[in-house]
């Protein structure tokens, strides 16, 4: 089996699409906090329903009714297939496609975590999301839904901006270079003293007189990117 | 090319598309007609720019680009109201009626039980407690004791809530498991309607043979007709997913799976309909106690003529033809 977390959709223009799959892991942590939002409902609400007596006993089961069957469904249909533990972790639920839910799949995924959940603990899910290619558990297979990351990786130029554009001393493989630009581009969350740290590694490479390690990278990556 | 000039030259277009992807649902005409066209551009470039191995980030943006282009383009639309409607009326007894060998299935493994434990209660007392532990046999006679002077289920229009709010939690969540544990090569769902064909064959049995008739058959005749048909059906929807793992036929299992999941989950909107209707009748009309016990099996009758003519005789015609535009 091929070892993947990517999830490939061609198009019809021939182009594939790609998302990054959400593994057991978020999925679990996710699912926890709804179930601690749900539960703390179910706390606030039992109380009130104390002093509304045999009505309030009535309608605190019907709302248990659509917590436990009809929250993720809601959520997932009409918030961009996010409910609020998928948000925290920055997941969503979408077709196998890659397009957003609508109500069939979803009902079927979250009718069917009572398979899912079967015996205890969600040990057949978790099972089968360790088992497939691409993550499901039943539900999931059954609906044809897969849970991927949003997309977050931003393109953020301004990291260039800020460099003059270095031409490099030496010649430099395709790998090389790309991974110049990558670093170029991607400030992402390093702290400065991270990105020095591995700016540092190609010193020996850098002219004598350079003293910012992660500029002259920087510097280099833009120079690859076109700008001179 | 290198990367900057290619963005130099498309980024213009790459921020059109994506404002005007971000009102999709307003999109223009005159836009419209471009939209393929600029569309498949959007899909060139990511290409290009995997290709050729721009940077990350862009081939990021490309790609989120090109999703939300794709989904305005080939995503189903949210069906409108109009078709939901349509659908309650004549696609959930379409694909009953096309999946009636699993309705038979489903119908004989929850009445068989139900009809040897009937008979074996009426015959022998003592069998119900083969079947339910004594506490709540004694509770079950007790509720439908003629001699306590008041139907046990007689209530205050308050308890009336709370037992409906019972029976949408119980019985709505039976029918989800019922279905759900299908998936099981249908192990799970065989268990459930054998189960509760059992138990509820072994009170009516119970209760015959007590002769509590005149208190138990009128209660449940009113809800029976939804309640008990929904079990069987979303049974026979859980089945439906068990032999389509079975039997794949043509398909791998994963597709065949999917495949009949998309019927039974339709089973399930009216399995799901059926057992709300089913918990208004049995918590505001079976219990209460001051309707004529001749009026309760009056209506019970009708609407279980009712349930049956609209799910398997009702518009032959536009509920086959609406089964085969489905599918189409």
């Amino acid at each position: 089996m091929k070892l993947d977390t990517v999830a490939l959709v061609e198009t019809p223009e021939g182009t594939d699409l790609h998302a990054d799959l959400a593994g057991l892991v978020p999925r679990t942590l996710a699912y926890a906090i709804d179930l601690l939002i749900r539960v703390g409902i179910m706390c606030a609400l039992g109380f009130l329903m104390l002093f509304l007596g045999e009505v309030g006993m009535g309608l605190y089961l019907i709302v248990f009714f659509v917590l436990e069957w009809w929250y993720p469904v809601l959520f997932e249909v009409y918030r961009g297939g996010q409910t609020l533990g998928k948000k925290v972790f920055n997941i969503k639920v979408v077709n196998e496609d890659l397009t957003p839910v609508a109500l069939g799949p979803s009902l079927t995924r979250n009718l069917l975590r009572g398979a899912d959940i079967f015996p205890l603990f969600y040990a057949t899910g978790c099972i089968s999301i360790l088992m497939t290619e691409r993550f499901q558990r039943l539900g999931d297979l059954a609906a044809g839904t897969i849970v991927v990351y949003c997309e977050t990786e931003l393109y953020d130029r301004t990291t260039i901006e800020q460099v003059e554009a270095v031409t490099p001393v030496h010649t430099m493989s395709e790998d090389q270079q790309i991974a110049f630009i990558n670093f170029a581009l991607n400030k992402g969350r390093m702290s400065n003293d991270r990105q020095q740290e591995i700016a540092e590694i190609v010193r020996p490479r850098m002219p004598l007189n350079t003293s910012n390690a992660s500029d002259y990278v920087r510097g280099v990556g833009k120079w690859l990117l076109g700008a001179r | 090319m290198k990367q900057l000039e290619f963005e130099r030259r498309h980024s213009a277009f790459w921020d059109s598309m994506e404002s005007s992807l971000q009102l999709s649902s307003a999109l223009e005409p005159e836009l419209l007609s471009n939209f393929p066209k600029d569309y498949r551009r959007l899909c060139q470039h990511l290409a290009m720019a995997k290709s050729r191995r721009y940077a990350a980030g862009l081939i990021t943006r490309l790609n989120g680009l090109v999703q939300q282009g794709y989904e305005a383009l080939y995503g189903q639309s949210l069906n409108n109201r109009a078709s939901i409607v349509e659908f309650l009326i004549y696609g959930f007894p379409a694909s009953l009626r096309a999946n009636a060998t699993f309705l038979w299935i489903a119908a004989i493994v929850f009445v068989l039980p139900y009809a040897a434990i009937m008979i074996a209660c009426m015959v022998n007392d003592q069998m119900i407690y083969s079947v339910i532990d004594a506490g709540n046999v004694r509770m079950v006679e007790s509720m439908y004791d003629p001699d306590l002077g008041k139907l046990g289920r007689e209530r205050q229009s308050d308890s009336d809530i709370q037992m409906f709010g019972f029976y949408i939690y119980n019985n709505i969540g039976i029918a989800f498991k019922c279905f759900a544990t299908g998936i099981f090569l249908g192990v799970g769902s065989l268990f459930v309607l054998a189960f509760n064909g059992l138990h509820i064959g072994a009170v009516s049995g119970h209760l015959t043979a007590l002769g509590y008739t005149e208190t138990f058959y009128p209660f449940v005749i009113g809800h029976g007709s939804f309640e008990l048909t929904a079990i069987v059906f979303s049974g026979a929807a859980g089945l439906m997913l068990g032999f389509s793992i079975l039997a794949p036929g043509a398909h791998t299992r994963t597709r065949a799976l999917q495949n009949a999941a998309k019927d039974a989950i339709k089973i399930m909107y009216g399995v799901f309909v059926m057992l709300l209707i089913a918990a208004f009748i049995e918590a505001f009309w079976s219990s209460s106690s001051t309707l004529p016990n001749a009026v309760k099996y009056v209506v019970g009758a009708c609407l279980w003529v009712f349930v049956y003519y609209y799910c398997f005789f009702f518009a032959p015609n536009r509920v086959a033809t609406y089964r085969s535009q489905d599918a189409a």
